[in-house]
């Protein structure tokens, strides 16, 4: 049995009196793009909302933070940080390739499973409450980077 | 994550979402999801396990060939630990609190980002 977490955090709310959380709830049908070309031959790229930063960079901060980082695509994992109000970051600080798994995604690229890394990953930290934020800020701004990369396939990895 | 793919995929990139959360999947409805029944934090694996790491990135890139109707959800068969105690341990209330300072992993990265901006 999956753990229940939208039960478990409504429960947490209603303990500490906070107001319910509305969590998105889409019924219809979402939009479809079926991959172009085989994977050895797509730019692939991955995002992800984990608080991953790269030292020298602006750490993000906790309040409904809607900006993201660009991260190389050859980035040596010893100058990866992580930062998030959310979740136990333990292992992530320990190993970046928990939550953003760029090391695994340089051998592909290496190995020739996937044609190339895109040049720029872009972060974020999740638990932005405003889901209008991430509709009308953040989610544009990372796709029109990532048009402009001209990614074809896009690994999300949230925490 | 699931409203940044409803858009990529809508200007024409393919997706898939990592998941560990399958209630939550299920209610934002991606296009493409994999779920790992594996503890928040460890999205695309364990800590220095990097086979396992490649295995999981490997699975979930399959998926955006294999799954053909949206809104699919491609389960992995990988398992935390032999038993699944970990399920039923958590912490009250872990979260930090909200605050509009940036908050570095290290003072050296805040003197490294400064240094950046002169």
């Amino acid at each position: 049995m999956h753990v229940e977490y939208i039960k478990r955090i409504s429960n947490l709310y209603a303990r500490l009196e906070y107001s319910p959380y509305t969590w998105v709830r889409n019924e219809d049908t979402p939009p479809w793009q079926p991959l172009k070309k085989p994977l050895n031959e797509c730019r692939v790229a991955v995002s992800a909302s984990g608080g991953i930063y790269k030292a020298g960079q602006l750490a993000f901060h906790y309040k409904d933070d809607d900006s993201y980082r660009a991260i190389p695509k050859d980035v040596n994992i010893k100058d990866l940080r992580i930062t998030h109000f959310a979740y136990d970051m333990t292992d992530a600080r320990h190993d970046p390739n928990c939550v953003f798994p760029i090391e695994p995604l340089q051998r592909m690229e290496k190995e020739g499973f996937i044609g190339k890394l895109a040049p720029f990953q872009y972060t974020f930290m999740g638990g932005i409450y405003s889901s209008r934020k991430v509709r009308e800020n953040l989610a544009p701004a990372i796709i029109d980077k990532l048009l402009k990369d001209k990614v074809d396939a896009l690994l999300l990895v949230p925490v | 994550m699931g409203l940044i793919a409803r858009q990529a995929e809508a200007v024409g990139i393919s997706t898939v979402c990592m998941s560990s959360a399958l209630d939550i999947t299920q209610s934002v409805n991606p296009p493409r999801a994999v779920f790992l029944d594996f503890p928040l934090g460890h999205t695309t694996g364990k800590a220095n396990e990097p086979d396992l790491q490649y295995s999981i990135v490997h699975d979930a890139l399959m998926a955006l060939g294999e799954m053909k109707s949206p809104g699919s959800i491609k389960i992995l068969p990988y398992r935390w630990s032999e038993d699944e105690s970990w399920k039923n341990t958590h912490s009250e209330d872990a979260r930090l609190p909200r605050t509009s300072e940036p908050q570095f992993q290290f003072e050296e990265d805040r003197i490294l980002y400064k240094a950046s901006k002169k």
